[in-house]
């Protein structure tokens, strides 16, 4: 057990990247499944068991096709955009906390995240606002209309996204007072689940996750009624597959930053009891492992929810047009959007503040702080 | 490892800053600045503030410059179409910027570099929670005047931008 700390938050790091990889993989097949549970037919079923070896029949599929490049493509650029798109969608799972902390008999404990910055929300919005520029490389690489109008139409959307997603989130930094993520679970752990808080943050948040991850009813850029393929007409082989596999990734992040945000992501109910019953019979240090596992389990049942969630809809709800998607955005959701955090503001003031640390800042602050925080 | 980075993202920000000027292509020249605005991140980063840092990526990187993008692509920016500038344009250039280039070297010429004292240095400088203090409490006139100055700006935009009676665009 002479393993160092950080050549287990190394292992806790690459075991992220893996399974983001593999959730994403299965989250194609889930996504045949679903739609053909939704659609009233059998689905995948040729490729082993239950067609479970969909997906590898689907990378050797692309892996095989022919490498294609347009005439007059900037070569450069055409191969950087999917290169781009992966590994921005591959950033965001970083910070998100996949459980509580594990402690080893000899005292090492280590965390189920794979990095804990005190920055996490942003990071993850700042990751998630740069996920366009992918699409936005490659369909103007493409030296195609339809690639570029797909183009445009991504960067539009995901701007005016952004700042309603952005607004949804400030209301929810006024209840947490913190913008880690870890700390956020830690506070629901002890209380309520934030969805109780900002109900209507929530509902903001979701929308803005499926307009950012060009799902449908949102997925505009690759409107095939009207654009062909959209951003990813000229795109074939491995290119292709890179950015519609970092489109399973996105839903995956999103699923993942919201039952963090909003369901309590590792806490469940009755964890206290187990805590308690378990320390009465096993000892504390048992009951803190096997609750942190169980969490672990509760996230992943929370993200499965939430990517099933994403495949429903797409089966169930229509795409809208492009002028209905930009009224949704500017003049419903943003308004909705500041209202939320003025009433956020007035029950903080009338209710009192959810974390005693925000209370403590809004009492004025004596000199001796103060030249603190200038020195 | 501090001064390496530094060096390194040093390296980074010039090249890719020289990269904007030089680059043919419109569209090099804004990923060439986003790369820009990365590495000064980073030097953010360095300089333990990472609240800076991330809306530096935030606002620039993920939402200014998708809409520069965004207008260059609309534009179809090419070396046949741009427009020969006149030689009195590139003197003028040249001028004004050996003008801001004098300005700086005679304002930077008197400093002294003042490195952090590692006993009284305050690790937490750079956190939301002190920025956030400061920018509410001590500098909370110019904060709310600098955002009444955004609203002018928007409330401007919004004025260009209506559609006039009558007027059908679609």
């Amino acid at each position: 057990m002479e393993i160092p700390l950080l050549a287990w938050q190394g292992l806790v790091i690459l075991a992220v990247f893996g399974i983001t990889l593999l959730i994403a993989t299965y989250s194609t097949y889930a996504e045949r499944v679903v739609a053909a549970f939704l659609q009233d037919r059998v689905g995948p079923d040729r490729a082993g068991p239950f067609g479970l070896l969909q997906p590898l029949a689907d990378a050797v599929k692309l892996f095989t096709k022919e490498e294609f490049f347009p005439s007059g493509a900037n070569r450069w650029l055409f191969v950087f955009g999917p290169c781009l798109a992966m590994t921005t969608a591959l950033m965001a799972s970083a910070v998100i906390p996949f459980g509580n902390t594990l402690i080893f008999g000899d005292g090492t404990e280590i965390r189920l995240q794979a990095i804990e910055v005190n920055i996490g929300m942003l990071y993850v919005f700042g990751v998630v606002s740069l996920g366009v520029y992918g699409i936005m490389i490659g369909g103007w690489a493409s030296n195609n209309k339809f690639s570029l109008l797909g183009a445009v139409r991504a960067a539009a959307q995901a701007v005016s996204y952004e700042l309603a997603m952005g607004m949804a989130l400030i209301a929810l930094l006024m209840v947490t007072g913190t913008l880690s993520l870890r700390e956020i679970t830690l506070q629901q752990y002890n209380g309520l689940w934030n969805i109780v808080y900002q109900p209507l943050g929530f509902i903001i948040f979701c929308v803005c996750a499926f307009a950012e991850t060009n799902r449908t009813p949102f997925d505009l850029p690759e409107c095939e009624t009207e654009l062909v393929g959209g951003y990813h007409t000229e795109y074939s082989s491995m290119k292709m597959g890179l950015y519609l596999f970092a489109e399973y990734i996105n839903v995956f992040v999103a699923s993942a930053v919201m039952s963090t945000l909003y369901f309590g992501g590792f806490s469940f109910p009755g964890e206290h009891w187990v805590y308690n019953t378990l320390t009465q019979s096993q000892g504390e240090l048992f009951a803190h492992n096997v609750v942190t596992i169980l969490g672990t389990v509760t996230i992943f049942a929370k993200i499965f929810f939430f990517i099933f969630f994403f495949m429903w809809v797409r089966w169930t709800l229509p795409r809208f047009r492009y002028d209905q998607l930009m009224r949704l955005g500017w003049t419903m959701l943003f308004p909705i959007a500041i209202l939320n955090i003025l009433v956020t503001g007035a029950c903080i003031l009338f209710f009192g503040a959810k974390d005693p640390k925000i209370e403590a800042a809004k009492k004025p602050q004596t000199t001796e702080t103060r030249t603190v925080v200038r020195g | 490892m501090g001064t390496s980075l530094f060096y390194f993202l040093a390296f980074v920000a010039l090249i890719s800053a020289l990269g904007v000027v030089f680059a043919k292509n419109p569209i090099h020249s804004v990923l060439f600045l986003i790369l820009t605005f990365f590495a000064i991140s980073g030097h953010y980063l360095l300089l333990n503030a990472q609240f800076l840092a991330a809306v530096n990526i935030i606002v620039y990187a993920g939402a200014i410059m998708v809409l520069f993008l965004f207008v260059i692509m609309f534009l179809n920016l090419n070396t046949d179409t741009e427009p020969h500038k006149p030689a009195l344009a590139k003197v003028t250039a040249a001028v004004a910027g050996g003008l801001l280039l004098l300005v700086l070297i005679a304002a930077l010429r008197n400093v002294t570099p003042v490195g952090a004292d590692a006993a009284t240095f305050d690790s937490q400088i750079g956190m939301v929670n002190r920025l956030g203090l400061v920018l509410y409490q001590q500098y909370l006139l110019p904060f709310e005047l600098a955002s009444v100055l955004f609203l002018v700006a928007m409330v401007g935009a919004v004025m260009l931008g209506k559609r006039e009676e009558g007027e059908r665009n679609f």
